[in-house]
């Protein structure tokens, strides 16, 4: 390959544009936030010369969860709130793959929180996606953990009585290796903090702000576009207090980058037995227990 | 020959500690072995005890009476001296109880006094009890004091030497002092293995090529994830506590996806958690094996005790209508080779295969020659590296003739493995038409079912070849009930049924015929519902009109159950 044409040829070949990252038929309402964001990943993905086969998406249940197949990718679309241990079993058995996580709000912050926590604090290697719209979509309209205090749903009608989930405060809490808010109306911006999740060694998370135009009435599109801001060029993400405070900003101002970023050991990095060749590639048969057996005389 | 020996206690006096080195020793010596624990959910206090019967002839139940009962705390004396055999004997302290008494039977060691003089710590008065055994047993001390070198390998020479020195006082204090003693005991046979139910299926698994365990510790299950623990780093195995039941099943369910062969142990609460992982496995065809260790219920129930009362709750495991494999092994032996065979048809099948122990086999200790390492079957059904390049045209939920379809690796190919917990097409993308659903229910269930019971054995059989008694049994029921059969059997035409394979049935129903000539049938369950017959009664349209059950959380033992069987044959 020293000619540098056919090295061009071959980089071509290898190289995939959107055609390959075209899925299924989306069954998502007309004008839904999850459009944009699905459009930002496959350009994520293909100017960052990923293909389809060499990642895997593990999505739950609510309209977040069909992403997967609207795109093209391995895919393990499991249950409700359990994205992140299925995500987690996968990238222990085989950390060279990348593994993504797509999940809604009430997905993995709801069904899903603990799981949350645990991932953040094994640092497992797994990029997380979250589509919050503040609100369940698929069983039309109920309060989500992120649903603002006092809005009236069909099941609570007394308003949101609990306080409102900040998935960012908690997340930099728990020292998350990456920190990130996203908004679906801003696709180039979006496009980049997915290229900076990917390209983050440990676990990450982007918060995803996604109006749904069918059941979120409040959270629109007009709504955050007055609201969202980008971080200043010389915001520190590494300043944890700082980023404390920008992830408590809600309401008037709504801060979008990466809010918080460190670099710690990932827990696959750590369990010796994958530390040179990852379990999936490991020899297959019969362990010879002849040694644990001795044990038992 | 056959001695019981019972050391009882408090949480925390080292009643496991002397009682599994003493099951050691006897095994070393070549006996038979067979020893089992009661112990109460707590790390101090109460009351506990650890039970030994050894023997020349093999064993594998435990036996009423006790000949050397080693009391630790003044309870076990309360408790346990009317199950004295006619020559049996009780060793204790008297200052470790404050209590003296003049029965010629009772053996006062000063088990403290000892410890301290020869080992300089009253902690030793444990091996002091070791010795004093095995000198009312008048056995040649030589294997106790190289046991005692094993397990103290690691703490060093000076510790050794302490544990030797006090072993050995309790051994000359008892062998001079115990003058009604008429026990004997020598060098009988060569070593023989001790294993647990828990350390089988351990060993079963990792023989088995298992590469990927998590679970949440949960009684009596934990000694499996110890044990795979334990042997990770030689045996190359991700071991990984999960933030609870559900996380376990569903990484398992993550890193068999991925490509290895994955596990979860757990007990009733725990699995309860799991169950829409069940069924998660069942939708995604991702084979996955769980060890159920059972323990009674209802919610947190007797934590340490045993029962066998989840046997309907794991055959309905799951919402919806699928395949799964059930085996409810009878003994260690079976367990490990169970294990074995549960992965081998879940990977084959891609289901969910359970290993259904309770607290009883999971912590007794059962003595053997050894496993045949070469009866241990792996096939790799999946396709991987080389193999993935042959395939022109991958989905992941093909339609077959047998219903598998083939299970690529994600990522080592261009072929998109894409699975899903909806109901979806073959290449695993969600869809809603009547005809998919049906063809993919006959995929998973209709066509996998009969193949699958095609590979389940029958049950086993032991005893008269043409019997007026039949007794049924199942899972850990199996020594006691073996037991029972070779005291019945010189006076009666009986046999045992114990099924150890026990969803689906096997296609070879041979066993009904005896069932339906019997006279007698019963059936023996450690439950209060006779779950086993009522899955009888379902799979085969038999009703089982005799029953003997047990529901207080201790196991049968062989002289209980013989009167139970009694009041129905006599």
């Amino acid at each position: 390959m020293e000619d540098p044409l056919q090295l061009m040829n071959f980089w071509k070949k290898s190289m995939a544009t959107l055609n390959d990252y075209k899925g299924q038929k989306p069954a998502w309402c007309p004008g839904c936030g999850n459009f944009l964001i699905l459009k930002a990943f496959n350009e994520a993905m293909v100017e960052m010369g990923i293909e389809p086969h060499q990642f895997v998406i593990v999505s739950g249940i609510g309209q977040a969860g069909k992403f997967p197949h609207y795109t093209r990718c391995n895919t393990f679309n499991g249950l409700h709130g359990r994205t992140l241990p299925v995500a987690t079993g996968i990238k222990l058995a085989n950390h060279e793959l990348k593994v993504f996580a797509v999940a809604g709000d009430g997905d993995c912050y709801g069904e899903g929180g603990n799981h949350l926590i645990h991932a953040i604090r094994r640092n497992i290697d797994v990029k997380l996606f979250v589509h919050n719209n503040q609100i369940y979509g698929l069983t039309k309209g109920q309060a989500s953990p992120t649903t603002m205090k006092g809005v009236i749903t069909k099941t609570q009608p007394f308003g949101v009585l609990s306080e409102q989930f900040n998935p960012l405060t908690l997340a930099i809490a728990l020292n998350c290796s990456f920190v990130a808010r996203g908004f679906a109306g801003d696709i180039e911006h979006l496009k980049g903090l997915i290229k900076e999740a990917v390209n983050h060694k440990g676990f990450s998370l982007v918060d995803i702000l996604q109006p749904c135009v069918s059941f979120n009435k409040i959270n629109t599109f007009e709504w955050y576009r007055e609201r969202v801001y980008k971080l200043s060029d010389d915001y520190d993400p590494k300043d944890r207090l700082l980023a404390f405070q920008k992830s408590l900003e809600w309401g008037e101002r709504i801060p979008i980058g990466v809010i918080y970023r460190n670099i710690r050991p990932t827990l696959e990095e750590q369990i010796i037995v994958i530390k040179d060749l990852p379990l999936v590639k490991q020899d297959f048969g019969v362990n010879n227990i002849q040694e644990i057996l001795k044990n038992f005389y | 020959m056959d001695y019981t020996i019972k050391i009882g206690g408090e949480a925390g006096q080292g009643i496991q500690t002397i009682g599994d080195t003493l099951a050691h020793i006897f095994t070393k010596a070549g006996y038979h072995v067979f020893a089992n624990q009661d112990y109460e959910s707590r790390i101090r206090g109460g009351h506990n005890f650890y039970q030994i019967r050894v023997s020349h002839k093999p064993v594998i139940a435990s036996r009423s009476s006790v000949h050397i009962l080693v009391a630790l705390d003044r309870e076990s004396i309360t408790q346990h001296e009317r199950e004295l055999s006619f020559d049996g004997h009780v060793l204790y302290d008297s200052q470790m109880i404050n209590e003296k008494f003049d029965k010629p039977y009772f053996l006062n060691v000063p088990l403290l006094e000892l410890a301290q003089k020869y080992g300089g710590s009253k902690i030793m008065a444990n091996t002091v009890a070791i010795g004093a055994v095995l000198g009312m047993l008048g056995m040649n001390p030589d294997i106790m004091y190289q046991t005692i070198e094993n397990n103290f390998k690691k703490k060093g020479e000076a510790v050794i030497k302490a544990n030797i020195e006090c072993s050995k006082a309790g051994y000359e204090f008892a062998k001079n002092e115990c003058l009604k003693c008429s026990f004997m005991l020598s060098q009988f046979d060569k070593p023989k293995m001790l294993i647990t139910g828990n350390e089988a299926i351990g060993a079963g698994a990792i023989a088995s090529g298992l590469k990927f365990y998590s679970a949440y510790p949960m009684t009596p299950s934990t000694g499996i994830f110890n044990f795979v623990a334990d042997h990770a780093k030689e045996y190359g195995i991700v071991v990984e506590q999960a933030e609870d039941e559900i996380s376990a099943i569903n990484m398992v369910i993550g890193a068999s996806f991925a490509g290895v062969r994955a596990m979860t142990g757990t007990s009733g609460g725990g699995f309860s958690l799991m169950v829409e992982g069940i069924s998660l496995s069942a939708m995604t065809e991702t084979p996955i094996v769980i060890a159920l260790a059972q323990r009674p219920g209802p919610a947190t129930g007797l934590p340490t005790r045993t029962e066998q009362a989840d046997l309907l709750f794991a055959l309905y495991a799951g919402h919806g209508e699928f395949p799964k494999v059930i085996f409810a092994p009878g003994c260690p032996e079976q367990a490990f080779y169970l294990t074995n065979k549960a992965f081998d048809l879940a990977e084959k099948y891609q289901i969910t295969a359970i290993i259904l122990t309770d607290q009883y086999l999971a912590d007794s200790q059962w003595s053997y020659e050894g496993f045949d390492l070469g009866k241990i079957k792996y096939i790799d059904y999946r396709v991987r590296e080389e193999k993935l390049k042959e395939i022109e045209n991958y989905k992941r939920h093909a339609f077959t003739e047998t219903g598998i379809s083939e299970f690529a690796v994600p990522g080592q190919s261009k072929h998109l493995v894409v699975t899903d917990s909806d109901e979806h097409d073959e290449e695993g993308h969600i869809i809603e038409d009547s005809l998919t659903r049906i063809k993919m229910v006959e995929k998973r269930l209709f066509k996998k079912m009969p193949l699958i019971k095609k590979e389940i054995s029958p049950p086993l059989i032991y005893g008269e070849k043409n019997p007026e008694i039949v007794l049924i049994c199942w899972g850990s029921m199996f020594g006691i009930v073996k037991e029972l059969i070779d005291e019945l059997i010189e006076k009666y035409k009986v046999a045992m049924i114990h099924f150890s394979e026990i969803y689906p049935f096997s296609e070879n129903q041979n066993w009904i015929e005896l069932i339906k000539k019997a006279k007698k049938v019963i059936n023996i369950e450690q439950n209060a519902t006779n779950q086993f017959a009522k899955l009888i009664k379902m799979e085969t349209g038999i009703d089982m009109e005799n029953h003997i059950n047990r529901f207080d959380g201790r196991p049968f033992t062989v002289d209980e159950l013989l009167e139970k069987v009694y009041g129905y044959i006599k």
